[in-house]
């Protein structure tokens, strides 16, 4: 594929520790995708909408206050209710390795904790993209 | 103080030593690296000399512990004396579980509560808020309305107890509840002790909970500045704080840069808002972070002091040498925790402990090794603490003040930060002050330009993070995390249907009435949020109506 | 995914993904584009400019919650450099729209410039049709206004807000050269802050020098942040947009820009076309070898060039 892989990082729930997000984003786009940066604070409403209208290849989202077995699923079921199936949606932050099942289960490709090198997540992207 | 003729010899011998013994040494056997530096990018030598201080006055830069410019220390004693406050952050979920771990704290010894808060509290929604979902009882304890604060402190004598309440954007809601359940007990203000953090720029730097544009949150603060130097007067209003500056990936000097920038911004508020500098200056606290670089953090707190010193004496020209102290509350460095090899965080945390009582804190908040998975649980959260009071009892620190002083790398590093840091200030003075230079998005550039290099040093190997990039095992995963009981957010709202049938409404009204007149002009808003708190008005109510009338911040994002 | 269908019965989907193919330069787009034409043409287009740090995304986010409250469906593209060396970017424009996002009568679109050869305006003109053709009725397309491709893109509005702040120092100057002409209207944003009336006077002083008297560039002082005099700036939008008309200039702001549109698309075939034959004949390589030998000059070898697609395509 020689078009950039298009990605949404957004920052879901309510905590605003957006180191990791944002040195995320920097990698991505040193990696030479086109990173759609959302903010802090962002309802599962608001991330899937801004995915549609960028057709993003990619949702990467972060939580660090502990919400994300909230928050993750449902950003998942309503890209999946918008037909938005082909989206690869992946999670990182404070995650402890027990909730890690539930969210892959729940529709997450994968889940990145702390100490995480970038590259790891940017080769998961590459591998791993629902579309072409 | 030193020989000028001296400093030549040794000026001369070292070149001499480095020509001869280490070029031949190093021809054999080179050093590990082409070259070595700290975290602020400051190169370090391969040793320190006196020609490294050269310049060194000892009473004009170093003085006595007690005496200005406070390198050494703000108490003439230090931990001779007094220990300092061992204050664990903590708060779990609900008021009443809080309220039993506050008990535990106080029983296993140690000296101060801390308050920490769910992040709805924080951005001054109500738990019920669509906003909340999810969120409610998670990273601390979820407060809607002075019924939970009651909870939160039934049973603790509020005029033994010194509090300090992490809560930044609605402060001076939550300092309005804490007079109003000290009065339910018969507790005066004036005999209340405690910190709120109250600092909104580095929210808007690092942290992220604010609510409020910059005018109103400043509006706010200075507010509650000049309450409490009338009503609460052994209340610290302010925790200006580089914690999470730092957090957010910064440099030891960027930390103390950014902070006293942010520190500079509050005074000038205060002081165009008609205060007196010395009337409200001596409650302002600070709040650092410890890293695992030893010396460079100890360099970090002492330059932090002078340079404090020197801005209030000089460039406000404060007359009380209270107002030119710098009191500062340490917590060790979250981010430095690993979720690899947990219990190593334990021997991270040590280190930062030594790093914070060399460097003369005032309070000290150790992290538990699990931190770095979730929230940590009453196990590791006393190893913690054991952590304090070992380093306390047996490292033998305590026992002179200032004990790395005369240290030929330690003043030099002390100077290169300081020098660093005034530097950064003078760029942030011609960009119009710490506020405007955060709305151009300058602060949070420098700070992710270091995080990325930081992370990117590590991913080439080049920074070792032991049991994460280097000495890695096979490990399963930890078990026995704490977690939050999902029905929290249900319980809250319920509680807060309840309140809201029962209680009156009308009284409610008329409170919140008369806080959004007041906000629309210029008078205190302190004695406002008091009559509506008082009524059991909520905090989502309160800030709502602020809301309203002050609009709300936009983030400046610049990546 | 049946795109035209999707696109026609408003599904935000088919539009996104429409963009993506031109984006992505997919024959598909080209052929659904030609096949839409006809449809394109109802939407207002206001191009957004000025330097970094104005609060672009804020004036636009502003002017686009108005426009909502009067019942107007908006599309909004907002372009941001991408890394010539990478090949990636960071679009953040969108964190100040955050609570537009989930309106179902506003469609946001981020673009990365990517690659040179005006392949930019190109495909922000495509996007302008597709949201066209989606049904939107304003259209903003939002810009850093530092080079020659962005001024390019905003040309095609028929409005360009210049957006201006107080406190630019030199910049102003940067600006100055050769882009401030193509403002229609001049927002003076942040005009609370100092300099503010400096930087009025400094644009109301070059506007005396620049124009002849048939339309003077409205100069409005806002602060977007608090939405204050958002709706003088749209006031003037509209004023611009009535004079055009009125005069009969809109016509040929049209014509013009349409005859760039064919001339760049033209360009851009024939380069393409020439770049894809010497990906089998090499014959680009072969010519730089023999002008490199002087056995041939680079303007022989252009005509060569010209004389070599010629003959495959007949």
């Amino acid at each position: 594929m020689d078009r950039p892989i298009r990605v949404v990082v957004a920052k879901p729930g309510l905590d605003g520790h957006d180191r990791g997000a944002k040195v995320v984003a920097r990698a991505l786009r040193d990696a030479g995708m086109e990173v759609i940066y959302t903010g802090l604070r962002q309802t599962p409403e608001q991330i899937v909408e801004t995915a549609i209208q960028e057709d993003a290849d990619v949702v990467a989202m972060s939580i660090l206050s502990g919400a994300h077995n909230h928050l993750f699923p449902k950003v998942v079921k309503l890209l999946n209710e918008k037909g938005a199936d082909d989206i690869l949606i992946v999670g990182g932050g404070v995650i402890p390795e027990d909730d890690i099942p539930g969210l892959i289960e729940a529709g997450i490709a994968a889940i990145f904790t702390p100490g995480t090198p970038t590259s790891v997540t940017i080769d998961f992207i590459k591998n791993n993209l629902k579309r072409n | 103080m030193f020989d000028k003729e001296k400093i030549a010899q040794v000026k001369k011998a070292t070149d001499n030593w480095n020509d001869t013994v280490i070029a031949k040494t190093i021809a054999k056997f080179p050093e590990r690296k082409p070259e070595f530096k700290t975290s602020s990018d400051i190169e370090i030598k391969r040793v320190y000399t006196p020609a490294d201080v050269e310049d060194m006055d000892y009473e004009r830069d170093l003085s006595y512990p007690g005496e200005y410019p406070y390198t050494r220390g703000v108490q003439p004693t230090m931990y001779r004396g007094k220990s300092w406050t061992m204050r664990q952050y903590a708060g779990f979920a609900t008021a009443e579980e809080s309220n039993k771990r506050y008990k535990y704290l106080l029983e296993q010894g140690q000296t101060g509560l801390s308050v920490a808060f769910d992040l709805p509290t924080q951005i001054g929604y109500d738990s019920d808020h669509p906003l909340s979902e999810g969120e409610v009882g998670k990273v601390g304890v979820a407060i809607d309305s002075l019924k939970d604060m009651e909870v939160l402190f039934d049973g603790i004598p509020l005029d033994k107890v010194s509090t300090s309440m992490t809560i930044n954007a609605p402060a001076s809601v939550l300092l309005a509840m804490y007079i109003a359940v000290a009065e339910k007990q018969g507790v005066t203000p004036e005999k209340l002790s405690g910190t709120i953090q109250n600092d909104i720029l580095k929210e808007y730097i690092a942290r992220g909970t604010y609510i409020f544009p910059v005018e109103p949150s400043m509006r706010l603060i200075t507010n509650i500045f000049e309450y409490c130097s009338k009503n609460v007067p052994k209340w610290n209003t302010i925790s200006i704080s580089g914690y999470h500056i730092r957090e957010a990936g910064s440099s030891a000097a960027q930390e103390v840069a950014f902070t006293l920038a942010d520190g500079i911004a509050y005074v000038e508020a205060a002081i165009k808002a008609g205060l007196d500098v010395d009337e409200f200056a001596p409650r302002l606290s600070f709040f650092f972070n410890a890293h695992n670089d030893l010396l460079e953090e100890v360099a970090k707190f002492r330059a932090a002091r002078r340079l404090w010193a020197k801005i209030m004496k000089d460039r406000f020209k404060a007359k009380s040498t209270k107002s030119m102290m710098l009191r500062f509350h340490t917590q060790t460095g979250g981010s430095t925790l690993t979720a690899q090899q947990p219990d190593n965080n334990i021997v991270r945390v040590a280190i930062q402990t030594l790093a914070a009582v060399l460097g003369g804190t005032q309070s000290l908040h150790t992290n538990s090794k699990d931190e770095a998975l979730a929230l940590p649980t009453e196990d590791s959260v006393r190893i913690a603490l054991r952590t304090q009071q070992i380093v306390e009892n047996e490292s033998g620190v305590t026992e002179t003040i200032d004990p790395l002083a005369g240290s030929y790398y330690v003043e030099n590093l002390t100077n290169n930060i300081e020098n660093m840091a005034s530097e950064y200030i003078r760029k942030i003075d011609e960009l119009g002050g710490a506020a405007r230079a955060i709305e151009k998005g300058y602060v949070q550039q420098e700070i992710q330009d270091s995080a990325y290099r930081y992370q990117m040093e590590i991913e080439k190997g080049e920074r070792v993070i032991v049991g994460m990039n280097k000495f890695k095992v096979e490990e399963a995963a930890p078990k026995g995390l704490l977690r939050v009981d999902p029905i929290v957010g249900e319980l809250q709202a319920r509680k807060l249907a309840d309140l809201r049938s029962t209680r009156d409404n009308a009284k409610v009204d008329a409170a919140l009435e008369a806080l959004k007149k007041a906000a629309q002009g210029e008078e205190n808003l302190m004695p406002f949020i008091l009559d509506a708190v008082r009524v059991y008005g909520t905090l989502g109510e309160i800030c709502g109506v602020l809301r309203e009338v002050f609009g709300e911040y936009q983030q400046t994002v610049i990546l | 995914m049946d795109i035209k269908a999707g696109l026609l019965n408003g599904d935000k989907r088919a539009c996104a993904r429409l963009i993506s193919l031109i984006e992505n330069e997919d024959a598909q787009a080209v052929e659904l584009l030609k096949e839409l034409y006809s449809m394109t043409g109802n939407a207002r287009v206001i191009g957004i400019t000025g330097p970094p740090g104005a609060g672009k995304s804020t004036v636009t986010d502003k002017l686009a919650k108005l426009l909502r409250k009067r019942n107007k469906k908006v599309g909004i593209i907002a372009v941001d450099p991408t890394s010539p060396f990478t090949g990636g970017a960071i679009l953040g424009d969108r964190v100040r729209m955050s609570d537009l996002n989930t309106d179902p009568g506003v469609f946001i679109r981020s673009m990365g410039t990517r690659g040179a050869l005006g392949g930019l305006s190109k495909a922000a003109n495509a996007a302008v049709k597709v949201l066209d053709i989606f049904g939107m009725d304003y259209i903003f397309i939002e810009t850093v206004g530092v080079g020659q491709s962005e001024v390019d893109i905003v040309k095609l509005a028929d409005t360009v807000v210049m957006v201006m702040v107080p406190g630019l120092g030199d910049d102003i100057q940067a600006i100055k050269a050769g882009i401030m002409e193509i403002g229609d209207v001049f927002a003076v944003n942040k005009s609370d802050r100092d300099g503010a009336e400096r930087t009025a006077t400094e644009i109301e002083v070059m506007l005396d020098f620049n124009r002849g008297a048939a339309y003077r560039p409205p100069v409005v002082n806002i602060i977007a942040k608090d939405n204050n005099n958002i709706d003088k700036l749209m006031e003037a939008i509209d004023d611009h947009y009535e004079y055009m008309q009125n005069s009969g200039n809109y016509k040929i702001r049209k014509r013009n820009s349409l005859k760039t549109e064919i001339i760049d698309i033209f360009k851009y075939n024939v380069v393409k076309s020439i770049e894809q034959k010497s990906e089998n004949t090499n014959i680009i390589d072969q010519l730089v070898e023999l002008a490199l030998d002087k056995s041939i000059d680079p303007y022989t070898a252009a005509l060569r060039l010209l004389k070599e697609l010629r003959s495959t395509e007949s």
